[in-house]
């Protein structure tokens, strides 16, 4: 695919929804907006449009049109922005209109970013924000993404990197500076205290939750053996939030997956149905190697099951649905009572749920780390606990700059006069 | 016309400095006619102002140069009159061994080493005009003179240091010229202008030199030489001149208040200035200025030759009026009947941006152009040293039709000043740093002909002595090597005296180095060893076995860049058609002109963003060119 295609999307998510914008971008961008509107409006300025179809000429929508030439727009590109009234079908006449224009084309998953990052109009954090931005299906996981591109991420690792720029600089002084009298002895002591607090700081980071999580949700899986109300609480479930679901989609024979959003918390429903076993006992029916691997991925486990018989999860939920009734319960008392078949409980259930789904996912206004991110700071910190560790200058110097390669991994600005600026700031020097 | 001055050579060089004997020599030992032009013959390998080689980092390259049978090592060895081995309790990876030396038996041996070189011819006189092959081309054609007697050769290097267009500074007044008593290179200056080379000003200084009859120095505490046995070149045998010592003193508060009344004279404050200085070596005048809450600044008195009462005040460059400079010396403890012989001053020059050359130090546009030395923006006799072997090499490769030594930032600190040369330019006069090298671990000052002489050899720079010399010591090397291959536990090791951690298991003696309580020393003594290895020898396995570990995560890091390193760019490559980089990373890319990924991510402000855009239109570029062909 050649990148000097023109590419369109929708890029406002599925509809109906008040508005659909549609991002036209690249060379023929421009020329798109003629053919449709009939005249390409001003640049940056707001413009109410008919567009017609090429072809025919049929009246397809009256939309606001916005253009931002290259290459100062969000991909670097000439980009067009068609802000249409957001019914299915209009959005669908516009894309096949705009698909039937020549060098035009349905843009890739992803592809817009791509473009954006090729022509530097974003550092690999930023594109990785934006990225899962894209992907954002929920409220949450959109405040979350929007904070990592409005460059909270970037400003905390700045902050680190000047701290540990200064750190590298009173060792560097030390080994090259030190036959100056001006330049006071350093105390591996200080230099050990600060590595120490830095990689401290990285690694209360670190323990935060994953990216990975925000973007495809929580996994939470019900258990239980056959029967034991299963499927009617997933179904309870998903009816409740029926407006959001938004697909039953990777159903293996074992295994069914709903994803469902909940006060724009993303979560994936798990049913372990049809995990059966051939003999008579009911819990050894559970067929428990398989039923291991998927309580293995799961964040959180509702269980159906004997109470204390489920599986071993740091986060296991114990329902009792045998009972319609309160006076019936089976399960002891911090179980959760709830009837598949009238809603009873519920919403106490989902309560439940919410409170502990936000304990395991990022703070919608903190920035979401993942996974190269994390391998990266692992290593920051890592290196910073070694440097701490060394009495060698040498060794010490050596860690901090592989601290100093991780962090300008995630940041891209890597340079040692950074490292020569923040010496000589410091320090008078020469004879 | 031809004159009496013109038979043919192969390369010119103008500047007898360090930058333009190093590069005249290497040039010449590889069989190249060569001529050095200089003003004076007799001041052919002066040192301008500090009369000490080496240091952290310098150390480092005059070592490195030495490898390539370079001759400032052993000028410094034969001069040396006081020694130093800066950061002995450190590594010896940042171990720096810095000499003071004799001024007038450093310029002596200069001189000699110049004239026992076969091939090499000094003329004296004033390069006026470089000469090309038409008044259109760009092709070196030869030299003029100032007498104007024109010399003939293909390839001439410019080794003019501080001379282009020199201009001195003292309180009020002004002078031309490069050095104190010496001509400024005005005509050249002009025809390089003229000639469209980016061309800027800097600026540095020197201290005023005192009369050692006149300072007390029983009154001041001494520094003395450091009694070691080490010497610069690995070629010479022993230390062979009488050591001094030296004498510290201190700056007062009554010396930062004279220099103080004393700032509305001087021309750095004036403005009269333009050029930056260095920041690591700045006036005592920009130190009190910028840093002037401290309660004094040590200054090293130090011999500036055996049988010379002159003395160089290390701290104390300045370009403060000369009633000034006397106050403020006599306004320091020992000095207070202190008399100057000559006064200190600030020399502004020009220097060529070095992103207009390549990594051979040929200037990109030219054919058979070459700068070395403080031209291109550096400061200091070593990193001139460094550049005139490079330039010579890369020169005398040229024409001899042979590659260029494979140097880069993983086996020479030449390389990595290079590299920085002409990728980032300079903004101030660049000097030798360790903290410059990333990978310092490897590039020790005592392994530098372990590293350097094989490519030496190659190339054909090292003479018979040399390789002899380093084939005796391989051998002695790999023996050494080979005796370290048994295997020992920590029990074995603790019967010869050597406490560590018994879980270790068995393991090859050398591995045992790790630990910083085993030497080669005792290891010898565990294995059945008998050879006597020399010390140097060993002190460098066993810096090698020290290190190993990050020496080889070291080794991973380099494979990572040598994918980028075979992406190569095009030299006319116009960065400003990539979309999204900014006008300063454009600007930046197009003056250094990386000839490869590896090298445009190197360049100052290049994000892994910008680097992305760039492979994308390289590899668009490529492909249309393939497509057009
Ligand atoms: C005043 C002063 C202060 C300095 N202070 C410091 C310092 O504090 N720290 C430090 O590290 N370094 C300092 N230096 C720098 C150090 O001396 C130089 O970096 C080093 O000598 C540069 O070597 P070079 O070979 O490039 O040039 P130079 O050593 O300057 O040699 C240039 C040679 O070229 C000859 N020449 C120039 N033009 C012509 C021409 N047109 N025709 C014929 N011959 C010509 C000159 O006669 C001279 O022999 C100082 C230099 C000066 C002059």
């Amino acid at each position: 695919m050649s990148a000097a295609d023109t590419i369109f999307a929708l890029s406002s998510g599925a509809p109906p929804a008040a508005i659909a914008i549609i991002r036209i971008s690249g060379p023929s961008a421009f020329a798109a907006v003629q053919l449709l509107a009939g005249r390409i409006p001003a640049a940056r300025r707001p413009s109410l449009a008919k567009l017609y179809d090429p072809i025919d000429h049929a009246l397809l929508d009256e939309a606001l049109l916005l253009l931002f030439p290259a290459p100062n727009s969000a991909t670097g590109e000439d980009l067009a922005e068609l802000h249409l009234h957001g019914g299915r079908a209009v959005v669908r006449a516009v894309e096949r209109a705009l698909a039937a224009i020549p060098r035009l084309r349905p843009a890739q998953a992803g592809e817009f970013t791509r473009r954006a990052f090729l022509n530097g109009r974003m550092d690999l954090n930023e594109a990785e924000g934006l990225s899962d931005l894209l992907l954002a299906e929920t409220e949450h996981q959109r405040r979350a993404a929007a904070n990592m591109i409005g460059g909270g991420f970037s400003r905390a690792i700045g902050g680190w990197r000047e701290e540990l720029l200064h750190i590298s600089a009173l060792t560097e002084a030390e080994l090259d500076l030190s036959d100056e009298d001006d330049v006071a002895d350093q105390n591996t002591n200080v230099i050990c205290d600060a590595c120490n607090r830095l990689a401290e700081e990285i690694h209360q980071l670190l323990q935060q939750p994953q990216a990975e999580k925000l973007r495809d949700g929580l996994r939470i899986v019900l258990g239980g053996p056959p029967n034991s109300g299963k499927s009617t609480l997933l179904n309870a479930l998903a009816a409740r939030e029926a407006a959001i679901v938004s697909d039953i989609a990777g159903t293996t024979r074992d295994v069914i997956e709903v994803p469902i959003s909940i006060e724009g918390i993303p979560l994936i429903l798990t049913d372990t149905a049809g995990i059966r076993n051939e003999c008579g006992d009911p819990v050894e029916a559970m067929g428990i190697a398989r039923a291991r691997g998927a309580f293995a991925g799961a964040d959180m486990i509702l269980w159906l099951g004997p109470q204390g018989e489920g599986p071993n999860h740091p986060a296991v939920i114990e329902v009792d649905t045998k009972s319609d009734l309160a006076a019936d319960r089976i399960k002891s008392g911090d179980a959760l009572w709830v009837s598949g078949k009238t809603g009873a409980g519920l919403a106490a259930m989902v309560a439940e749920i919410l409170h502990r789904a936000r304990g395991m996912l990022p703070p919608a206004d903190g920035f979401a780390v993942n996974a190269r991110q994390r391998g990266w700071l692992t290593e920051a910190a890592g290196a910073l606990r070694l440097a701490s560790a060394a009495d060698d200058w040498l060794i010490i110097a050596e860690q901090l700059r592989l601290a100093r390669l991780a962090l300008d991994a995630l940041t891209g600005r890597a340079h040692t006069e950074d490292l020569l600026d923040t010496l000589f700031g410091t320090f008078c020097v020469g004879k | 016309m031809k004159s009496r001055f013109s038979p043919d050579f192969d390369i010119i060089i103008v500047g007898g400095g360090h930058a333009g004997c190093e590069a005249a020599a290497v040039a010449a030992r590889m069989g190249a006619r060569v001529a050095l032009v200089s003003f004076q013959r007799d001041t052919i390998g002066a040192m301008s102002c500090n009369p000490a080689i080496g240091g952290l980092g310098k150390g480092h390259l005059v070592r490195e140069v030495d490898a390539f049978d370079g001759i400032i090592a052993r000028a410094a060895d034969d001069a040396a009159i006081h020694y130093r081995m800066l950061n002995a309790s450190k590594g010896a990876a940042v171990q720096g061994p810095r000499i003071q030396a004799d001024r007038r038996l450093f310029k002596a041996s200069v001189q000699r080493q110049l004239a026992a070189t076969p091939n090499l011819t000094i003329l004296q006189g004033e390069a006026a005009a470089l000469l090309f092959t038409s008044e259109t081309s760009q092709k070196i054609a030869g030299l003029r003179l100032a007498d104007d007697g024109e010399i003939s050769a293909a390839a001439v290097i410019l080794a003019t240091g501080t001379f282009l267009g020199g201009k001195l500074f003292r309180g009020e007044e002004r002078l031309e010229g490069g050095r104190i008593g010496e001509n400024s290179a005005l005509r050249l200056a002009d025809q390089i202008r003229g000639a469209g080379l980016p061309m800027a000003r800097l600026k540095t200084g020197t201290p005023p030199r005192l009369d050692g009859r006149t300072i007390d120095w029983a009154a001041l505490p001494e520094q003395p030489s450091d009694g070691g046995c080490w010497t610069m070149s690995a070629m010479t045998k022993r230390r062979a001149v009488p050591e001094v010592f030296c004498a510290m003193t201190r700056t007062n508060h009554h010396t930062h208040d004279i220099i103080r009344s004393g700032l509305d004279r001087s021309p750095l404050f004036g403005g009269d200035i333009q050029g930056q200085g260095p920041r690591y070596c700045p006036s005592i005048e920009d130190k009190i200025f910028r840093f002037g809450d401290r309660d004094g600044h040590q200054i090293f008195l130090e011999p500036e030759a055996l049988d010379s009462h002159y003395v160089y005040p290390n701290g104390i460059s300045t370009s403060l009026p000369t009633d000034i400079q006397i106050a403020l010396v006599q306004s320091m403890p020992g000095l207070a009947q202190c008399e100057i012989i000559v006064s200190g001053y600030a020399v502004e020059y020009d220097y060529i941006d070095p992103r207009a050359l390549d990594h051979s130090l040929a200037v990109c546009g030219f054919d058979g152009l070459y700068c070395a030395g403080q031209i291109n923006g550096t400061t200091g006799y070593e990193e001139a040293a460094a550049q005139g072997l490079i330039a010579g090499m890369g020169a005398a490769c040229r024409l001899l039709d042979r590659p260029m030594p494979a140097l880069d930032r993983s086996n020479s600190y030449i390389a990595v000043m290079i590299d920085d040369l002409v990728l980032q330019g300079v903004t101030e006069p660049y000097r030798m740093l360790t903290a410059r090298a990333e990978y310092r671990l490897r590039l020790r000052a005592d392994n530098a002909a372990t590293r350097l002489t094989p490519l030496a050899i190659e190339v054909g720079a090292a003479g018979e002595d040399r390789k002899s010399a380093f084939f005796g010591q391989m051998t002695q090397r790999d023996a050494l090597i080979s005796a370290l291959t048994d295997h020992a536990t920590a029990d074995d090791l603790a019967r010869a005296g050597l406490p560590v951690k018994a879980d270790a298991g068995r393991m090859p003696l050398i591995d045992w180095l790790r630990f910083p309580v085993v030497t080669v020393k005792a290891l010898l003594t565990v294995s059945r060893e008998t050879i006597a290895f020399s010390e140097s020898i060993m002190a460098e396995v066993e810096q090698d076995g020290r290190y190993a570990p990050y020496i080889q995560r070291q080794e991973a890091e380099i494979r990572d860049i040598a994918a980028n390193e075979r992406i190569g760019l095009p030299s006319n490559f116009d960065y400003g058609a990539i979309a999204g980089l900014s006008n300063e990373m454009v600007e930046r890319l197009s003056l250094a002109r990386p000839d490869t990924l590896a090298a445009a991510a190197r360049v100052r402000g290049v994000t892994p963003a910008a680097l992305a855009a760039i492979l994308v239109h390289a590899k668009r570029a490529s492909t249309h060119a393939s497509q057009a062909a």
